[in-house]
């Protein structure tokens, strides 16, 4: 980049890890003032910790932040804000049950003076003259819950006006938006930039990014691979420096063939606003791979196939058997396991030790009727026999909390629950997330070991790298709907990428 | 791009190595605060101390009054742990018991004084001067006990049902069954008493098996039936998951639900059965049984460890929990304390265990 003036906001070797694991190694990028930097990258590519960081939610371990050639180090977003760098979060951060001036003034309330008592004709004044300079037509006093994501995305970036920001940051602005929506948030970012105001974009939609920025960065597993003028970018070269080369991520060989028999077989299924007419087959001892972004439809088709969540047309069919109740207890007993992307939140106790976490679904297999007592020494016996096939590293079984596992580990005694139930049909949405390389390819052997004694599995994932490497076919979602099927021998990165980002939007004006 | 929780970062921060350096004294005391016998520990030290400025307190005679006071309440405590491993409350308890109180009376009764209770709604045609239809047969005592606990289990599995089907958060749902219920049982006597009671069903209060109160061992044979099926069984062990964690219950299969109205059922037949030992007890039925008793149950189970968050509790806990709130509550008795000071240093000391409980799992959590 060539800078003409002192850059606005200079990030000099930035470095994050958790746990022991780098998440962002080096970063160096300069923001010019009124320029709109462009962020691309993979999911878990290390964008949105760079930005908490620069938000104020997370603290870098190395490196600096200069702002106005002064040091910029936020402790929360509070601090952040007073410096003049605003997040425009991925999930809008609106108090929905207070009114849209009460939001913008949230961090703090003008006073009638001497007195404990909000000065409410300033606050509406002020946030009339605000919400005016960016075109919405909405009343200071109306409750955010009334307003469409939209707008709400509009009031977050009055409430950035107010705190007079130089830098703001949009986390995937255009997600929840309408094409109409979004075509007004980019009119307002151009004249954000046209004042004065710098701004980082960070979008999944690279149409969008080419169309807005000045210039683009592309980080890849926490390091940033390319940052040029908008220029030198093309589609293609965007996703192929997002995706890379990764030596490191290795896959192991497919240890059989998948079979023909049909394990799941799902016809025309639908819920409005979530899938559309889906239809695939998935046989015993395949891989299926099923591609898509956050948002695409991928992970509330899991829940639907579970009976987590119910559909409203469409035909599920196990070994042939209709799946009739839709609950999580009568997919199970079609023997259909599901590893769901929240292990901390739904896939896990994690206060509780690794042998009760191991044997929670299939209790009552191992109980003696008509009381239910558990037969604890063949419970000990059989997690023991899990724990030991999946090689779950932990101190004590009995003893030692899941919670002090490491995530790895974690996920596999999220698999090793499902095992003790003996399914023939995995559900696993992103298995390897927050997993580090070396356990992820663990995961994945267990995976083909799994496969190929029969078991059918669909494997959701947003690392297409994995999928290729794994997967006998892939399946691509947008929208809530397959967009395209690959066998193993037609896997072209960029073709999926395409079929899953939207080939048309790259040449859609908007 | 997975946003780092804060709280996950420090519930899964690598364990500090700083034992090494403590001294054995500190160890021991540790040790000491974090077993789960601690309650049991203190109640017995507190026993000894108490012994000291108040001689009476071991004679015969009020180790006695002690045990009778535990038999009753014990039972409504288990129920209630029940409920609270799951995480949730109910407030209902208290007045199951004196609707319990009352139904169980007066199917029992066979005579009745007409100038107290013929404004009972039930005069008439239910209560004579002759008790209930049935208070003078054979079956007067075993219909009474049948329709007690009947009446435990339908209030039970009015709560569970609200609260499971229909996800009403039990607080507000028992707290309005408490005061409907509580109603309920001043309505049907219009606040009088029920008796004279059959001395059958009195010797459940008073009599003696192998010098233990009919109450404590009726309690005890619960207690263990309770410690079996939260231990040992499918059930208890689905309620802990539920407790911790509902979501991963639900994916993992769990009836929750189902599981959820039972622990309200429990909890129902818990208060009903502590109903039939204190109106054993008193030898009357009454619409007042158990109004003042809610600290004292919440009190017991919470003292003894178990979570008001979900997912910890034990039957054992409340048993300790229970012993400790009866030695607290017989000792200020006999130092001849107020009602007003006994209720005052009841609640203190319930507030004190549940921030020593916070502090406890703080402590553990660091180890």
């Amino acid at each position: 980049m060539i800078a003409m003036t002192a850059p606005l906001l200079t990030i000099e070797g930035v470095e994050k890890s958790f746990f022991g694991v780098s998440v962002l190694h080096n970063i160096n990028l300069t923001l010019q003032r009124g320029h709109i930097l462009g962020l691309i990258g993979e999911n878990g590519a290390g964008k949105s910790t760079l930005m908490n960081i620069l938000g104020g939610n997370l603290q870098a371990d190395g490196g600096h932040i200069l702002l106005e050639e002064a040091e910029y180090a936020p402790h929360n977003p509070a601090e952040a804000a007073r410096r003049g760098v605003a997040l425009i979060h991925q999930e809008l951060n609106l108090f929905t049950n207070l009114t849209v001036a009460e939001n913008i003034f949230i961090d703090g309330f003008p006073r009638l003076k001497g007195l404990p008592f909000i000065d409410q004709r300033a606050i509406k004044a002020r946030t009339r003259h605000l919400l005016s300079s960016i075109d919405l037509d909405v009343s200071p006093d109306v409750l955010v819950e009334k307003l469409p994501p939209g707008e709400r995305q509009l009031v977050e970036i009055a409430r950035a006006l107010q705190t007079d920001a130089k830098v703001m940051i949009f986390d995937e602005p255009t997600t929840s938006l309408t094409t109409r929506e979004t075509r007004r948030l980019f009119a307002l970012i151009e004249r954000l930039r046209a004042s004065g105001t710098s701004i980082i974009y960070i979008s999944h939609v690279l149409a969008d990014v080419y169309r807005l920025s000045d210039e683009i960065a592309v980080l890849r597993d926490g390091e940033l691979v390319a940052c040029e003028e908008k220029q030198q970018f093309t589609t293609a070269r965007m996703i192929s420096q997002m995706v890379g080369r990764n030596l490191e991520q290795l896959y192991p060989e497919r240890s059989a063939p998948p079979t023909d028999k049909v394990a799941l077989e799902v016809q025309g299924l639908s819920q409005a606003g979530m899938v559309e007419d889906i239809n695939f087959t998935l046989y015993k001892g395949e891989i299926l791979g099923l591609f898509g972004l956050m948002g695409s439809g991928r992970t509330e088709l899991a829940r639907m196939l579970f009976g987590l969540d119910l559909f409203t047309e469409g035909t599920v069919r196990v070994n042939d058997v209709l799946l009739q109740h839709n609950s999580p207890s009568a997919s199970i007993r079609q023997n259909i396991a599901f590893v769901t992307e929240n292990r901390r939140e739904e896939g896990l106790l994690m206060e509780s030790s690794v042998a009760e976490n191991i044997a929670l679904a299939a209790l009552p297999s191992f109980a003696l009727s008509p009381l239910q007592f558990i037969r604890e020494r063949r419970v000990r016996e059989r997690v023991q026999q899990v724990a030991s096939q999946l090689q779950i590293k932990s101190r004590s079984l009995e003893k030692q909390a899941v919670k002090s596992l490491s995530g790895g580990n974690q996920q596999k005694v999220v698999l090793g629950k499902w095992l003790m139930t003996e399914p023939g049909i995995f559900l696993l949405d992103e298995p390897t997330r927050g997993v580090d390389v070396g356990a992820k390819y663990e995961i994945y052997t267990i995976i083909d070991d799994l496969a190929a004694q029969g078991a059918a599995i669909l494997f959701i994932s947003s690392e297409i790298e994995e999928l290729m490497g794994l997967c006998d076919r892939i399946l691509v979602m947008r929208n809530g709907e397959i967009q395209a099927t690959f066998a193993r021998e037609a896997f072209e990165q960029e073709k999926i990428l395409l079929a899953a980002f939207g080939e048309d939007e790259t040449h859609e004006p908007h | 791009m997975t946003p780092v929780n804060k709280k996950w970062v420090e519930a899964s921060s690598p364990p500090k190595e700083h034992q090494a350096r403590e001294s054995s004294v500190v160890r021991i005391i540790k040790k000491i605060l974090l077993s789960e016998y601690f309650i049991l520990y203190l109640t017995i030290l507190c026993f000894f101390i108490l012994w000291i400025i108040i001689p009476n307190i071991a004679t015969p005679y009020n180790l006695g009054n002690i045990l009778a006071n535990l038999g009753p309440l014990l039972p409504v405590a288990i129920g209630q742990t029940f409920v609270l491993i799951v995480g949730g409350i109910d407030l209902s308890q208290i007045s199951i018991m004196s609707v319990t109180s009352v139904v169980g009376a007066a199917v029992m009764s066979y005579q009745l004084d007409g100038t107290l209770l013929s404004a009972s709604p039930l005069w008439g045609n239910f209560l004579s001067v002759h008790g209930s239809p049935v208070g003078n047969t054979l079956w007067a005592v075993p219909l009474a006990l049948l329709a007690m606990l009947l009446t435990g289990a339908v209030v039970g599995l009015l709560n569970g049902g609200a609260i499971a089907w229909f996800r009403m958060p039990p607080f507000i749902v028992t707290l309005i069954s408490m005061t409907l219920f509580g109603a309920l049982a001043v309505w049907l006597t219009k606040s009088e008493n029920i008796f004279p009671l059959p001395v059958s069903f009195d010797t459940l209060g008073s009599g003696a098996l192998l010098f233990l109160p009919v109450p404590v061992v009726i309690a005890l044979i619960l207690a263990l039936l309770g410690h079996l099926l939260l231990g040992r069984t499918v059930f208890g062990r689905q309620l802990y998951a539920l407790g911790a964690n509902e979501k991963t219950a639900i994916v993992s299969g769990l009836p929750t639900r189902r599981n959820k109205l039972l622990t309200y059922v429990l909890s129902g037949l818990g208060a009903s059965i502590g109903g039939i030992l204190y109106t054993a007890q008193l030898g009357t039925g009454s619409p007042a049984l158990g109004t003042d008793l809610l600290l004292d149950v919440i009190g017991a189970v919470v003292i003894g460890g178990t979570s008001l968050f979900g997912g910890k509790g034990k039957v054992l806990w409340t048993i300790f929990g229970a012993l400790f709130f009866v030695l607290l509550d017989n000792s200020l008795n006999l130092l001849g304390l107020s009602y007003y000071v006994v209720t005052t240093v009841k609640g203190a000391v319930v507030l004190l265990a549940v921030l020593f409980n916070v502090l406890r799992v703080r402590i553990q959590e660091r180890q």
